[in-house]
C-alpha cells in the first residue's frame, strides 16, 4: 500500500487566544486534488506553514510519504518534494520571466547549468509562460504573475503542491485558465492542496473539499455536498441564493 | 443632489495614459460600482479620485467644490474617504486606534466610535487588540469603519471582496444600506461582476482606462456587459 | 562607598545619554532618518547657552529657553532640508545631515575656537544632594535623570494618547495611507523633528553643565546616542531610557576601576548586545 502523500495527525497550534489547529487530522493520498475553504483567520495559511516546515505545531505529527517530518526543518522537508505558493508573490521584477524560473530551478533543485536550464524551460511550458519568457517579471499582468508564482513553487519539481489563494483578483476567464494549469499538473501526477476563496475555481478542479474553521475540519468530502453542508453555510458561504452564484 | 462629479479626467502613469476621459456622477444615497478586467485602470481611478495620484486633465468635484488640485490629505476635509486596496490598516496600532486615525480630520456627522461599534458588533470586544491579529474580513470592516469616522460624503472602496470569504462579502454589502441611509454615497471597485450587478444602483465598466458601458443593472444586457468587459479580445494577458 | 558613588553617577550619566538618544529614536522611528548631525546640534545648543549666559547673568533656568528655540529650528529645518532630501532617497538624508554636521562643527570652531569649555551654571554646578553614607548626588545629574524620565514619559504619553502622536505612529507605519486619513506628512514629520531638536537641546545644555565640551564633541555624543538606542531596542522609548542607563552605568562603573577604559567598555557592551540580542533590551513590535 502506498503511503499517503501528506498526513496530519492530531495537529494543534495556537497563537495566544487564536486557535489555528485543534487536533487536526487529515490524509491526502497521492495524486488527489484537495480544496480547502474556510473563514479568514481560520488558520489556513498557518496550516501550510506547518506542512512546509516554516512553523512548528504545538502538538501532533506531520508525515510526508509516510515519513515523520515534524521535527525537520523546511529545507530538509523540501527534499520530499513540496512546493508552496505565497499569497503575495514577490518575483524578481527586473529579471525576465525565464531568468526568474531559472533562479528557482537552480536554488530549489540545486541543479547546475544545463539541467537547470532544461528544468526551467520545462516549467515555463507547464505553466503556460512560454509567450512571456523574455519579458521582465515586473511588466506581467495579474494572471501571468500568478502563473509565475506557481512556476516558482514548481521550481524544485515537487510531488506535492500547496496553492495559497492564487485565484484572488482574477477575472472569470483568467480563473478558468488558472484552473486549466492546475488540472494539467494534476494530470501529470502531482498531489495538490489548494486553499481558496474563489469557490468556483475549486469546483472546477478538486476531487475533494474540506472546510477549516476554528482549527478543525467542519466538513470534508465531495465538493457539492460540502457546499450544501449547513455548518459550512453558517460559517463560510452565507445563506440564500449563495449556492447558485458560487456554482456558476 | 450630486455628491461626486467627475468630469472627463485623464490620469497618467508616467508617459502612459491610464485613464482617458472618465466621467461619472454619484448622487446622495447612490451606490455605484466600477467593474473591469485586470489592468483596466480601476485602482488607478480610485486613487485619482482620492487624491493620491494627480489628474492630468479634467475636474473632480465633491459637493460642488472643485477638489482637483487638492492632495489626498486635503480631500478628506472635503468629504472624500478611500478604503484602499488591501485594507492597509496601521500595523502598530490597535483596532480602536486605527478607527481613531480616521477621525483625524473629522467632519460633522453621525459616524463616531459608538456608531461604528453599533454597526460592527464584534468590534468593541477586540478594540484593544493589535490590528495585525485581525482576519482579512475583520480588517476590511475596520478599514471601512476608519473611512467612515471622517464622516465622508463619498466613500470610495477599492477591491472590496479580494481575499475575503463569501459570507464576509455578503455582510459588508449588507452594511451598505446603513451607510447610505445617512446621506453618504458609495463608489466601489468590484472584481466579481455578478455581485456588482446585484448590489449597485449603477455600474460603470472600464476597459484600458475608458468607460465602455454605464447604466442601471436592470437596463443592461448581460452580453453587452460581457463585450464591454473584454473588448475585442478575451481576458488573460 | 565609592563604588556606590560610581553607581549613582552612572545612573545620572545614563539619564543624560537617554535624553540624547530619545531625539535620535524619534527621528528614526517616525521618519526612518538617521540624523548624523544629532550630536553636533546638541553641542551647538550648549554653545548658544554659553553665549546666552554672557548676556543674561540669569541662573540655570534661562538655559532651558534654548529648548523651545531649537524646537522651532527643528520644524523649519525639516521643511527646508530634510523633506527635500527625503524625497531624493534614503541615502540623501544621510549625506545631507552629514554635511550639516561638518558645517556646524566648522562654524563653531570659527566662532568659538577649538577650545574646550563648559557651562557655568553658577552654584548649581557644584550643588549636590547628600544621601548620607558618603554618597553625594550632583544636582545637575539628578536634574538630568529627572528631565530624561519626564521627557521620555511625556513623549510616550504624547505618542499613545494624543491625536497627533497617534498619527505619527501611523505615518511611521505607512505614510501614504496616513495621507488618506488626512495626515499632512510634512507637518507630522516637522513636529517629530521639532520634538527631537527640543530634547537634544536640553540634553546638550545639561551635558555642558557637568562636562566640558568643544566644537568637535558632537561626534562622540552621536555615537553614545546610537549605542543607547540600539542597546535599548529600536522603536521603544522606554528601551532608549534603559539603553542610556546601561551605557551610563557601564562607563561609570568601569571608570571607577580604570578611567581610560570607560568609553571602550561602553562600546564593548554595545557590540555584545548586537551579537547576542540584536533586537535590544525592549524589542518593539516589528512591522
Amino acid at each position: 500500500m502506498t503511503a499517503p502523500r501528506l498526513e496530519l495527525r492530531d495537529l494543534s497550534k495556537r497563537f495566544g487566544s487564536v486557535i489555528v489547529a485543534d487536533g487536526l487530522s487529515l490524509t491526502v493520498p497521492p495524486n488527489q486534488a484537495l480544496g480547502i475553504v474556510g473563514p479568514n483567520g481560520a488558520g489556513k495559511s498557518t496550516l501550510f506553514a506547518m506542512i512546509s516546515g516554516e512553523l512548528n505545531p504545538d502538538r501532533g505529527t506531520v508525515l510526508l510519504d509516510g515519513v515523520d517530518v515534524t521535527r525537520h526543518r523546511a529545507d530538509v522537508r523540501a527534499a520530499h518534494g513540496i512546493g508552496r505558493t505565497f499569497q503575495i508573490p514577490r518575483p524578481f521584477e527586473g529579471m525576465t520571466v525565464f531568468e526568474n524560473v531559472l533562479v528557482y530551478a537552480t536554488a530549489a533543485a540545486g541543479l547546475r547549468k544545463a539541467e537547470a536550464y532544461r528544468l526551467a524551460a520545462a516549467t515555463l511550458e507547464r505553466c503556460g509562460l512560454g509567450d512571456v519568457a523574455n519579458r521582465p517579471a515586473g511588466a506581467l499582468g495579474l494572471l501571468n504573475r500568478k502563473r509565475l508564482e506557481v512556476a516558482r513553487a514548481l521550481g524544485s519539481n515537487p510531488q506535492l503542491l500547496l496553492l495559497d489563494e492564487v485565484a484572488g483578483g482574477l477575472t472569470d476567464p483568467e480563473v478558468a485558465l488558472l484552473v486549466d494549469l492546475v488540472n494539467g499538473l494534476k494530470a501529470e501526477g502531482l498531489t495538490v492542496v489548494w486553499i481558496e476563496h474563489v469557490v468556483h475555481a475549486l469546483l472546477a478542479s478538486v476531487d475533494r473539499l474540506a472546510c477549516l474553521a476554528g482549527g478543525r475540519l467542519v466538513a470534508d468530502g465531495d465538493p457539492d455536498d460540502v457546499l450544501k453542508d449547513p455548518s459550512v453555510r453558517d460559517l463560510y458561504l452565507g445563506h440564500a441564493g449563495v449556492l447558485e452564484e458560487d456554482l456558476q | 443632489m450630486t455628491l461626486l462629479r467627475i468630469d472627463a479626467i485623464d490620469v497618467h502613469h508616467g508617459l502612459l495614459r491610464a485613464i482617458t476621459g472618465f466621467s461619472v456622477a454619484v448622487d446622495e444615497g447612490e451606490v455605484v460600482s466600477v467593474i473591469g478586467a485586470n489592468g483596466a485602470g480601476k485602482s488607478t481611478l480610485m486613487r485619482a479620485v482620492a487624491g493620491s495620484i494627480p489628474v492630468s486633465s479634467g475636474r473632480v468635484e465633491v459637493n460642488g467644490d472643485d477638489v482637483t488640485r487638492l492632495r489626498a490629505h486635503q480631500r478628506i476635509a472635503r468629504g472624500v474617504a478611500l478604503v484602499p486596496e488591501g485594507r492597509k490598516l496601521f500595523p502598530s496600532l490597535t483596532l480602536e486606534e486605527n478607527l481613531l486615525t480616521g477621525a483625524y480630520r473629522r467632519r460633522p456627522g453621525p459616524w463616531d466610535l459608538d456608531t461604528v461599534y453599533d454597526m460592527f458588533g464584534w468590534m468593541p470586544d477586540r478594540r484593544n487588540q493589535n490590528s495585525r491579529l485581525l482576519s482579512g474580513g475583520e480588517q476590511q470592516a475596520v478599514a471601512i469603519g476608519r473611512a467612515l469616522m471622517s464622516n465622508p460624503d463619498i466613500l470610495l472602496i477599492d477591491e472590496l471582496s479580494l481575499g475575503l470569504a463569501p459570507i464576509v462579502v455578503k455582510q459588508i454589502y449588507a452594511s451598505f444600506q446603513q451607510i447610505v441611509v445617512n446621506g453618504c454615497a458609495i463608489l466601489f471597485v468590484e472584481q466579481d461582476v455578478s455581485q456588482a450587478l446585484a448590489i449597485a444602483d449603477e455600474v460603470v465598466c472600464l476597459l484600458e482606462g475608458r468607460t465602455m458601458l454605464a447604466g442601471r443593472p436592470a437596463d443592461l444586457d448581460p452580453s453587452d456587459v460581457e463585450s464591454a468587459y473584454f473588448g475585442a479580445t478575451t481576458g488573460g494577458h | 562607598m565609592d563604588v556606590l558613588n560610581a553607581l549613582t553617577q552612572g545612573i545620572l550619566l545614563g539619564g543624560v545619554f537617554a535624553l540624547f538618544a530619545s531625539g535620535l529614536s524619534i527621528m528614526f522611528g517616525v521618519m526612518r532618518i538617521v540624523n548624523l548631525a544629532h550630536g553636533d546640534l546638541a553641542v551647538l545648543a550648549a554653545f548658544i547657552a554659553v553665549v546666552a549666559l554672557t548676556y543674561t547673568p540669569l541662573p540655570f533656568g534661562a538655559l532651558v529657553v534654548v529648548a523651545p528655540i531649537f524646537g522651532l529650528l527643528g520644524y523649519v529645518m525639516q521643511r527646508l532640508l530634510v523633506t527635500p532630501s527625503l524625497e531624493a532617497g534614503p541615502l540623501a538624508t544621510l549625506v545631507a545631515t552629514f554635511g550639516l554636521s561638518i558645517v556646524i562643527q566648522n562654524a563653531l570652531i570659527e566662532g568659538f575656537s577649538a577650545d574646550v569649555r563648559s557651562l557655568d551654571a553658577g552654584g548649581l554646578a557644584t550643588a549636590s544632594i547628600s544621601l548620607g553614607g558618603g554618597i553625594d548626588l550632583p544636582l545637575v545629574g539628578v536634574l538630568g535623570l529627572g528631565t530624561a524620565i519626564a521627557v521620555i514619559g511625556g513623549m510616550q504619553i504624547f505618542l499613545s494618547r494624543s491625536r497627533t502622536g497617534r498619527m505619527m505612529r501611523a505615518a511611521s507605519d505607512d505614510v501614504d495611507t496616513a495621507a488618506l486619513t488626512g495626515a499632512n506628512s510634512r507637518h507630522i514629520y516637522a513636529v517629530a523633528t521639532a520634538i527631537a531638536f527640543g530634547t537634544l537641546a536640553l540634553a546638550g545644555v545639561l551635558f555642558g553643565t557637568r562636562s566640558s565640551f568643544s566644537p568637535t564633541s558632537g561626534t562622540l555624543t552621536l555615537i553614545f546616542a546610537f549605542e543607547a538606542v540600539v542597546i535599548g531596542g529600536l522603536g521603544s522609548l522606554w528601551g532608549t531610557l534603559l539603553g542610556g542607563l546601561s551605557l551610563g552605568l557601564t562607563q561609570s562603573m568601569v571608570a571607577y576601576y580604570d578611567p581610560a577604559a570607560a568609553i571602550l567598555a561602553g562600546h564593548l557592551v554595545f557590540l555584545a548586545v548586537l551579537a547576542l540580542r540584536p533586537q535590544g533590551l525592549i524589542p518593539a513590535r516589528s512591522t
